[in-house]
């Protein structure tokens, strides 16, 4: 098959391209969660995205937060923001830095003003906003603009058989067109975490691989009570046939094909060396994951599952696949792309990796993935340790 | 094409996965090796739903298993050929 060279998006200020138009309603902490969906609410065109977090927290787990919060604002998929927190100084930190990528960005603090008062100012900025950006057009740009993030969830044998191996052929043929792409999921790389770092470009890139996954293994064995039943695998990943997380790593792995990575970033980090596969250093929990690979900037997420993951992302795609043919009978609404016929054989690898490819730019064009339909905006903080 | 029961991913596995509904004891099944394209036939002991492991081979207490050609965990149980493979009879190495 031949690869389109093009895709429609939206060209940002900055240069960089979005599948998706966002104007999105970011709440710096948990208590500003209700101002942000009032305002959501009351102006149509605009999505908040509220959490659990922003308070007290200090050290790396506050650098963590921020470097989200700024992230998700600054995603290409997002056309302009509104930052709402309790003070206005950490509030005034997160749009600085979002306001380097040239977009519209505008703060509001509801110390000394209250909910009601700073829902009615938010709400007419946030109107200006969504008018603006619905004006906003989707023009062809370099296939190079996209930057694919993977991740896969409810894994079953299927996952490392065939929806897997199929997210690795996609980046085995988009990788030489200059996409950037990103895989995570540290923990779940525990028993192929040797062959994993062959993988790295470099000796510094095998290097950082290496001191990343043992500082999460040992982080595990320290929390453990007893082993990881029913957590790594998951109830699901042992029904599905899953037996070991040495199993289920090198299933894993096979999303990233013959792809080598040429750096490890940390959670929520933005790549700096160009296009080409990186390692970020994430959780294997899926709305963890996809939140902080869309704070380092992705605009496109592919997500294998076997026994039927569900989730979504509020300002990044997820398109789903499957290749249990079980779960793309009895959850179809949440399966973009099946690829069971892998399994009885009708079809091969190569052409898997083609339909996926088809369905990655239709996506990227515009096309409505079953989780955005479904309204699945899951929007989750990673923290790393309990707050001051 | 048609007609694969269990599906090997490396050679060197000593596990294959099922990739129909199920499988019935002592059925005749079909394997196919994706690493070298050879088919390979086994009778089955018991019942094994699909993405479930089927041992390719006797295996003992202390025994590795290999899927993908690479280890992914150690007997606790031995296992007959043609049996379930899964929590029951094999532990990880790692956690």
């Amino acid at each position: 098959m031949e690869i389109p060279k093009t895709f429609l998006g939206y060209k940002r200020e900055d240069g960089r391209t979005g599948t998706r138009n966002h104007v999105i309603i970011l709440p710096v902490d948990d208590i500003s969660n209700a101002c942000a969906e009032a305002v959501a609410n009351n102006i149509k065109g605009t999505i908040a995205l509220p959490h659990s977090y922003g308070r007290l927290q200090f050290g790396a787990d506050l650098e963590l937060h921020f470097r989200t919060m700024i992230g998700t604002g600054k995603n290409p998929n997002v056309a302009a923001v509104i930052v709402i927190g309790i003070e206005p100084k950490w509030t005034k930190r997160i749009v600085d830095a979002i306001a380097t990528t040239g977009k519209p960005v505008e703060g509001f603090s509801i110390e000394g003003v209250g909910d009601i008062d700073t829902i009615a100012r938010v709400s007419k900025k946030a109107q200006e906003f969504s008018i603006w950006a619905s004006e906003k057009q989707r023009e062809e740009r370099p296939i190079s603009d996209l930057w694919i993030s993977v991740k896969c969830g409810e894994s079953d044998t299927t996952s490392g058989l065939a929806s897997n191996p199929t997210v690795g052929n996609l980046m085995d043929k988009l990788e030489p067109l200059g996409v950037h792409l990103c895989f995570g999921e540290t923990s779940e790389l525990t028993g192929a975490e040797t062959v994993c770092e062959k993988r790295g470009k470099t000796p510094e890139a095998q290097e950082k691989f290496r001191k990343t996954w043992s500082s999460y293994n040992d982080f595990i064995l320290k929390e453990a009570t007893d082993d990881l039943s029913e957590s790594q695998p998951t109830a699901g990943n042992i029904a599905g046939g899953l037996t070991t997380i040495e199993e289920k790593a090198f299933g894993n792995f096979q999303k990233i094909g013959g792809c080598k990575f040429i750096d490890v970033l940390e959670p929520a980090e933005e790549p700096t060396k160009g296009p080409g596969l990186y390692f970020m250093d994430t959780s294997s929990a899926a709305a963890e994951c996809v939140t902080l690979q869309a704070a380092g900037g992705f605009n496109l997420h592919l997500f294998p599952t076997g026994q039927g993951n569900i989730i979504g992302n509020p300002i990044e795609p997820v398109v789903k696949l499957t290749a249990n043919p079980l779960t793309a009978r009895t959850m179809s609404e949440h399966i973009d792309v099946d690829v069971s016929k892998i399994l009885s054989r009708e079809m091969n690898l190569d052409e898997a990796g083609d339909e996926l490819i088809k369905a990655t730019i239709r996506v990227a064009n515009g096309r409505l993935t079953c989780a955005e339909a479904l309204g699945h905006r899951e929007f989750v903080m990673t923290k790393l340790y309990r707050s001051a | 094409m048609a007609g694969t029961d269990i599906i090997i991913h490396d050679e060197k596995d000593n596990v294959g996965v099922v990739v129909i509904e199920k499988i019935t004891p002592k059925q005749d099944c079909d394997c196919w090796i994706m690493e070298n394209d050879k088919s390979v036939k086994i009778q089955s002991k018991d019942e094994i739903p699909l993405g479930h492991k089927i041992a390719m081979t006797d295996l003992k207490e202390g025994d590795t298993i290999l899927k993908y050609g690479h280890d992914i965990g150690k007997v606790v149980k031995s296992i007959k050929k043609g049996e379930h493979v899964h929590v029951h009879n094999v532990k990880t190495k790692k956690w």
